[in-house]
């Protein structure tokens, strides 16, 4: 891991600890390092992840390469320039090609696997499996340590996921089940758009009142086992759960709030509305918002899918860093979009798969934005064909412990193992877990 | 909490029962609610027309907390027995014909008679399937990949030596001595639910499976040595997708150019033994783990048993057997194990004798706040139902079923509509409300893994989720659903008389709560049908909404 030297004086370093937690002299180093300092950004507060389920073509988005043949690019052969000079993208993201200067393109991720849920595990913990328990996803990591124990007090949960459970892997590992996500459920596409628990149409408030009265009133165990300490926690959680219901939960996801004109630049999809709810969540201060973007297992049709999504996407996310942007909302907050791997280079053209693509983790592409990561830059590449790494490869360690790093999260802080190990937030080299260094190339 | 005499208990009771079961009558009694409302609560959770003898499983609890100075809490009623029977030995809710049944059933032994039928039940061996599944880590990929075939196979052999009651030193034996195909010879897969095909990595699971103890824990000299009895187990693969043989090989030339194979190794409680040439090691192991003086097995074992229908093991965390966390009452532990290895490793003996026993039949009601009363048997510990459990509850007094899917294709799996999620075989085949409720993703093969604590996420969609309110009203408002026409043309008379939406507010109380509604609380609906917003079908999705989200729906109790 290098790190660039360090030269701020000791007031310097005083003023940008904004972190700086007593009896913990890393955690000022990590936060204040020279990077950091450089970058007049500040820290990261949030992240919205795009999660690409399934696992997104690197080909046929942000690694294209008409070089190889159709074989390799098929009907994708025309990669458009960007805004940037150097960075081609996929003809099908011509809005995105207007924002490359906020985003990076990292074209090196690798971890070597090609089954769903061990890749995903890889890319949302950063960990190998191995260990006898399940780690935290990244979003469970940073709502450990910037959510309700850091004194985080919003309404919504400081770890939400639109609009699906993506399962075990957007979980909370061994932290346990109080940094689960909250899961939407519902349509932000659809008005209204009923998050799960949150918002029902047609049950108004008195309903609401009075059925919690009910309940009450017939809940016989309670009042037979006044002293429970086991009851006591239960009526914790119903208590929390009525301050949503009864509570302005139900406005922060109220998309009608927002303009038409905005609502159709994100794209009156799911997708789209999701972007547009996750900013709403952002300016909410919740800390980690998941979006789980359905439909990338491109086994069959590849292309004739990807026609159809790409646009999809490109518009929607175009218009996220736009507004994020606009709002002066980019510097604090981080895009990151992956899904658990990239999909085969070479086409597989022959029946049943009619022009498809298996999975592929020995190299695929991710993106970042905003947070303090700079925009406009490549990261590594891959070979002509897009098979392998060609130059600095990046693992999903490098990248989750970059995040962190924006958001000020000491690298070392320890996580609660629950059979006593020693283990930190990003993990170290004694794990055995592969590694190429922190991007400190866009940091 | 202040408790009345006893005979003011007994004749309240009598007195209440009687009551709530004339209580539906038009008007509901007034001098019943002006009875102090503890008694009354007491009496719809504990019973004073049956008190459970004291066995000889109870002997050394009553011993215990004569020791400790605590009262054991009464008898539980039957309404609370039947639930609660049904709830932990088939991991369903008992219909409300069965609760009537039983309710109304004057056999003094039908408690008794009622276990045995339960033991016998096909959802017995549903129910202990997946818990066995759960510790022997049954799913398709992830973190160890067993692929949907395998896993098929695998739940099904599971399934069936708990249906056959296959002796328990037989199950274990068979477990670690197989060698075959996974799909053919199914056991084989236990070493194939491991992370990886390293000694280590086995002796760890077999420790903490069969043995109850984490090997992390250890010396590591311990481990090793009991590693070397899985030396040269090999996997091949065949022409079939996803088939593999595992075997031992005794004539790997490999290992004989490495040094031979071990010529001795100890087991893990120090015995040195001598290893011969051409014999499988394995069965050297199990020789030695399925002994009856074996106390790492029989005490594992019962203690396990224990803990699943208890809620907390003699010896606890059931899977943390160690020196320095010794059992609550050793004599129990030594009585259990005795009993298992007399009935020749009978395991619905042990349930028998467990589910008999005064302490099992106990009310859930503290009679003291201490908590060595809960750690030491005194009353019944609440628990939440488990995701499976509880989801399986939901459908069933909704008529409604649910979407289960996984996320490895192959090969496709059929899942009738009607399917109990119990039943499932793999963790793989999931869906976003057992995930939300804390099922095990089968990871580790720990006891802690399945996690029932409750979070405030769970309560917004147990309160107010779509999911939950379009199975109720697809119960009580059939023209906007296909299912349960049943319910639904008693509604729709109920609407017209006030007689049959009693009869309604009756079996809601029978099918959720296992029980009648008090007068109290028919007073209590009434007065929400008549004076709230919601009407008619409206307000009977809310009693049930109600219902569901109280303890006493949602936890054993």
């Amino acid at each position: 891991m290098k790190h660039e030297p360090t030269s701020i004086s000791r007031r310097g370093f005083l003023r940008s600890g904004l972190c700086s937690v007593p009896g913990l002299p890393l955690a000022n180093h990590f936060c204040s390092s020279a990077s950091a300092a450089r970058s007049k950004t500040g820290t990261a507060k949030s992240v919205i992840q795009i999660w690409m389920w399934g696992g997104a073509s690197h080909l046929d988005t942000f690694d294209p390469k008409p070089e190889a043949g159709s074989d390799y690019c098929g009907p994708f052969s025309k990669p458009i320039e960007t805004n940037v000079p150097g960075i081609r993208i996929c003809e099908l993201l011509p809005e995105l090609a207007k924002q490359a200067d906020k985003y990076s393109i990292i074209r090196s991720m690798t971890h070597g696997i090609n089954a769903h849920e061990t890749g995903t595990y890889l890319v949302q913990t950063g960990r190998m499996p191995g260990d006898s328990v399940s780690y935290p996803s990244v979003g469970s990591v940073v709502s450990y340590f910037k959510g309700y124990r850091a004194g985080y007090q919003g309404m919504i949960p400081p770890y939400t996921v639109l609009t699906k459970r993506l399962g075990r892997f957007s979980e909370a590992g061994f932290l346990g089940q109080r940094y689960k996500p909250l899961v939407t459920g519902g349509d932000p596409a659809q008005d209204p758009f009923a998050v799960e628990g949150v918002v029902v149409e047609g049950i108004s408030e008195r309903r609401q009142k009075e059925r919690r009265e009910l309940m009450h009133n017939l809940d016989m165990l309670s009042k037979a086992m006044p002293r429970s300490p086991k009851l006591a926690a239960l009526k914790k959680c119903e208590n929390e759960a009525y301050s949503l219901i009864l509570g302005d939960g139900a406005a922060v996801f109220d998309l009608a709030q927002e303009s038409d004109e905005l609502r159709e630049s994100y794209g009156r999809n799911t997708f789209g509305q999701s972007c547009l709810a996750a900013r709403r969540l952002v300016e909410q201060g919740v800390r980690f918002i998941t979006i789980n973007y359905e439909g990338w297992d491109t086994h069959k049709n590849n292309f004739t899918t990807l026609r159809q999504k790409l646009p999809e996407m490109d518009q929607a996310m175009a218009t996220l860093l736009k507004d994020l942007s606009e709002r002066g909302l980019l510097d604090s907050t981080i895009v990151w979009w992956s899904g658990e791997f990239g999909r085969t280079p070479k086409i597989q053209w022959e029946p049943p798969y009619n022009g498809g693509r298996g999975h592929w983790g020995s190299a695929f592409s991710a993106l970042v934005a905003g947070g303090g990561f700079k925009g406009g830059q490549l990261v590594g590449s891959s070979d002509a064909r897009g098979e392998t790494v060609k130059d600095r490869p990046v693992y999903p360690c490098d990248l989750i412990g970059s995040i962190y790093q924006r958001l000020c999260i000491n690298p070392l802080e320890k996580l609660p193992h629950p059979l006593g190990k020693t283990v930190h937030a990003t993990p170290t080299a004694e794990e055995g877990v592969p590694m190429g260094g922190l991007l400190t190339e866009i940091i | 909490m202040s408790r009345p005499s006893v005979i003011h208990c007994v004749l309240l009771s009598t007195l209440l029962l009687s009551l709530s079961h004339l209580g539906f009558a038009d008007e509901p009694s007034v001098t019943i609610q002006k009875v102090s409302g503890n008694r009354m609560l007491i009496a719809l959770f504990e019973s004073n027309s049956h008190v459970s003898r004291a066995c000889r499983v109870d002997e050394p609890i009553l011993a215990k907390l004569e020791s400790l100075d605590i009262r054991a809490a009464a008898t539980c009623s039957d309404s609370v027995f039947v639930r609660r029977v049904y709830l932990d030995v088939i991991g369903t809710l008992p219909t409300a014909e069965e609760v009537k049944g039983f309710l109304e059933d004057r056999n003094i032994n039908k408690r008794r008679l009622l276990i045995d039928r339960l033991l016998e039940r096909d959802k017995f061996a549903d129910y202990w399937a997946m818990k066995w599944c759960d510790l022997l880590r049954v799913r398709s990929e992830f973190p160890i990949n067993l692929w949907p075939n395998a896993v098929q196979a695998y739940h099904r052999w599971i399934r069936d030596s708990i249906r056959q009651n296959k002796p328990y030193d037989q199950f274990v034996r068979e477990l670690l001595t197989a060698n075959g195909s996974n799909f053919r010879n199914p056991e084989v897969n236990f070493y194939r639910a491991v992370r990886d095909n390293k000694p280590e990595t086995i002796a760890a699971a077999v420790a903490l499976t069969f043995m109850g103890t984490r090997a992390d824990a250890w010396p590591s000299k311990r481990l090793s040595e009991m590693a070397v009895f899985f030396e040269g187990i090999q996997r091949k693969s065949t022409a079939e997708w996803k088939e593999e043989i595992v075997f031992v090989n005794l004539l790997d030339a490999s290992i004989e150019s490495a040094g031979g194979r071990p010529t001795s190794a100890s087991f893990p409680d120090g015995t040195r033994v001598d290893l011969l040439p051409m014999v499988d090691h394995r069965q050297v192991f199990a020789d030695w783990l399925v002994r009856a003086e074996n106390p790492w097995f029989t005490g594992s074992i019962v203690n396990r048993v224990w803990y699943w229908l208890l809620g907390i093991g003699i010896i606890h965390e059931p899977d943390d057997i160690r020196r320095s966390n010794p059992p609550s009452n050793r004599e129990l532990l030594s009585l259990l194990q005795c009993e298992l290895v007399k009935s020749e490793y009978d395991i619905k003996h042990l349930f028998r004798l467990i589910l008999n026993s005064a302490t099992y039949q106990r009310s859930c009601i503290p009679t003291t706040d201490r908590p060595e009363a809960e750690r030491n048997f005194a009353h019944y510990p609440i628990r939440r139902l488990d995701a499976e459990v509880l989801i399986d509850a939901i459908c069933r007094i909704t008529g409604t079923s649910e979407t289960y899917k996984s996320l490895i294709p192959e090969p496709w799996t059929f899942i009738p509509g009607d399917q109990p999620s119990i039943a499932l075989p793999d963790a793989s085949i999931t869906s976003p409300f057992l995930e939300l409720f804390g099922r095990p993703a089968r990871d580790t093969g720990f006891e802690l893994e399945r996690n029932n604590a409750p979070t405030a996420e769970q309560m917004l969609h147990l309160l107010n989720s779509s999911h939950l309110l379009d199975k109720l009203e697809s119960r009580w408002n059939p023209q906007t659903s296909a299912t349960s026409p049943r319910f639904g043309r008693r509604v729709r008379r109920s609407v017209a008389a006030p007689q049959s939406a009693q009869a309604d507010v009756t079996d809601v109380y029978l099918s959720l709560l296992s029980r009648y509604p008090t007068s109290h609380e028919l007073e209590v609906i009434r007065k929400y049908t008549s004076e709230a917003e919601a009407q008619g079908n409206e307000a009977m999705v809310d009693l049930m909404l109600s219902l569901i989200n109280t303890p006493e729906f949602l936890y054993r109790h």
